[in-house]
């Protein structure tokens, strides 16, 4: 399949490179992402490649080779990628949802109108994918959350939300792996550890893998 | 082993950064003046990139408790070895017992800076996690516990290269990067970066981007090693509206709704979903990095060209200040070059 546009290029400084591709994000764009990150990282005058949602962008040398050439090596490489999905496993998380451990499950529920036991069978119902690591540390943003549970972030984020917490923030859902500020409605949490640097794989998920999260627990 | 006697605001083991792990969510982090961290490594006959601490607005007291050498950089907030003035980029002989005292914010008169860097012979000794002793204060690991220094803090020194004869030369030093001379100031006293436009540049208005390239900009107390807030004229985009998740280096400066920029630093989240406006070029990440708090910056609209010329630029200064190191005796470690990113 050709693709259907070219990304957008533009410099992030003199020494990385934005590849971006129109909105919206979906699964068959971000496997295009990851299709030329895994080639870019081939090329010598690259040194690291940062995957965002929808986007990509090459750390390289600028000694070594000229912007405008790397420019002119993306767009050449482009239509010549390799597809595939990424050789995802799948992850199960439990979660034990609402009480303690998701203070948010009632509001998610009065702002979609569902009850709570029903956003915890539809959120745990559905399965998502692992777009990118960013932000912190292991946290993966995934897409396939039910557009019914979207819910906008807290009007006031909190200063330090649990590790392990599993939230919801706009159309997104996510886990935190570490204690920080946030404003996603936090729905439960589960008992796995997102990041372990001493870990030989620090962290639990990797792009492109599917995630399902299990019911432990409801308290509504 | 040296200790901790105070750790001043914030004190933590930094290197040349942990890398190749952005993929992960894992900052870069590391010593925000990397040329500072470099130089001092060299003055001790250490290599780049080992690891050494990064001391924030003075107020700290370090005991060597072996015999050794060290050389700070950047601010030296009026330092002093056992009473005697230690300068910056100087190499200097310690010791066991000997104390380095920082003084507070406001030692010294005409004092420019933020942070000192402080290099010992054979590097602070911390287990390396993923490549790298810099301290990711946020996610809590690497560095010494994966926190910030506290007072009792022991911590351990690696082999050093250098034999009895050099550990014991009389303090030498070298021509530092031009800070205090007032180098990196303009004639306003505005530290000046230069910045190449960034990918939602043209989200803004033509007013507020003319108010970029020409208003001077205060560095607000909020900043911390994450990124320097920034307060000035307010940034408008031209229309509102949501961004992905994309990727950010040091360097960036991103505007959140509010208008008033930040610059990201080492210890920045990898990916953000704000419109960023512009990039500070590799070569003046240093400046910001040493910028005080309530201190003044210019933003100067610079190209790519001129972003390597000044990057190569820097790399000639520090392949001169090796040469001049082993011409007179100095050893000097082969390691890589000094690269924020």
């Amino acid at each position: 399949m050709m693709p259907s546009s070219l990304p957008r290029l533009h410099s992030l400084g003199e020494a990385a490179l934005l590849c971006e591709l129109p909105a919206p994000a979906t699964l068959a764009q971000q496997q295009r992402i990851w299709a030329l990150a895994a080639e870019a990282l081939q090329w010598p005058a690259v040194h690291e490649v940062l995957p965002g949602m929808n986007n990509l962008t090459l750390l390289f040398d600028p000694t070594q080779i000229d912007a405008a050439e790397l420019e002119m090596q993306v767009l050449a490489a482009w239509p010549q990628l390799a597809i595939a999905p990424l050789a995802g496993r799948t992850i199960e998380i439990p979660v034990a949802y609402g009480g303690e451990h998701g203070p948010d499950l009632a509001d998610v529920a009065a702002h979609t109108g569902l009850t709570p036991d029903e956003v915890v069978r539809r959120h745990a119902g559905a399965e998502y994918v692992v777009y990118l690591l960013g932000f912190l540390p292991g946290f993966a943003f995934m897409g396939g959350l039910p557009p019914e549970l979207a819910t906008p972030r807290r009007a006031e984020p909190r200063v330090a939300v649990p590790a392990r917490s599993v939230g919801i923030g706009g159309a997104q859902t996510g886990i935190y792996p570490l204690v920080s500020p946030g404003g996603w409605q936090l729905i439960g949490r589960t008992p796995l550890a997102m990041f372990d640097p001493a870990a030989a794989e620090p962290t639990l998920l990797r792009p492109g893998d599917r995630v399902r999260f299990v019911v432990e627990s409801v308290q509504t | 082993m040296i200790a901790v006697l105070r750790s001043g605001m914030l004190a933590s083991v930094q290197d040349l950064g942990r890398h190749g792990h952005r993929g992960r969510g894992i900052c870069p982090g590391g010593a925000l003046d990397t040329l500072a961290l470099t130089l001092a490594n060299r003055l001790v006959g250490n290599a780049d990139g080992a690891a050494g601490l990064e001391l924030t607005m003075g107020g700290s007291e370090i005991r060597f408790d072996t015999d050794t050498r060290i050389a700070i950089g950047g601010d030296d907030f009026g330092a002093r070895l056992d009473g005697v003035a230690l300068w910056p980029y100087w190499s200097t002989p310690v010791t066991a017992g000997q104390r380095l005292v920082l003084g507070g914010a406001n030692a010294g008169a005409g004092k420019k800076g933020l942070r000192t860097w402080l290099a010992v012979a054979g590097g602070i000794d911390v287990p390396p996690v993923l490549g790298s002793r810099s301290t990711d204060l946020k996610a809590g690991f690497g560095g010494h516990e994966g926190r910030a220094l506290k007072k009792g803090d022991r911590l351990p020194l690696g082999v050093s290269t250098l034999d009895a004869g050099q550990r014991q030369r009389r303090a030498f030093g070298l021509r530092g990067p031009d800070w205090t001379t007032g180098g990196p100031h303009d004639a306003d006293d505005a530290i000046v970066l230069r910045v190449m436009p960034g990918p939602e540049c043209e989200q803004f208005t033509a007013a507020s981007l003319a108010a970029l390239w020409r208003d001077p900009w205060r560095v607000t107390p909020q900043s911390n090693r994450m990124g320097s807030r920034l307060e000035g004229p307010v940034l408008e985009r031209r229309r509102a509206g949501d961004m992905l998740s994309s990727g950010v280096i040091p360097g960036t400066i991103q505007v959140p709704p509010s208008g008033q920029p930040i610059i990201l630093m080492g210890d920045a989240q990898t990916t953000g979903g704000y419109p960023r406006i512009g990039v500070v070029i590799r070569a003046d990440l240093w400046k910001l990095a040493q910028a005080p708090l309530g201190g003044k910056l210019r933003l100067a609209k610079a190209d790519a060209a001129e972003a390597v010329q000044a990057w190569d630029a820097q790399q000639r200064y520090l392949a001169q200040v090796s040469q001049g190191l082993a011409a007179s005796g100095w050893p000097v470690a082969a390691g890589r070059p000094a690269t924020p990113d």
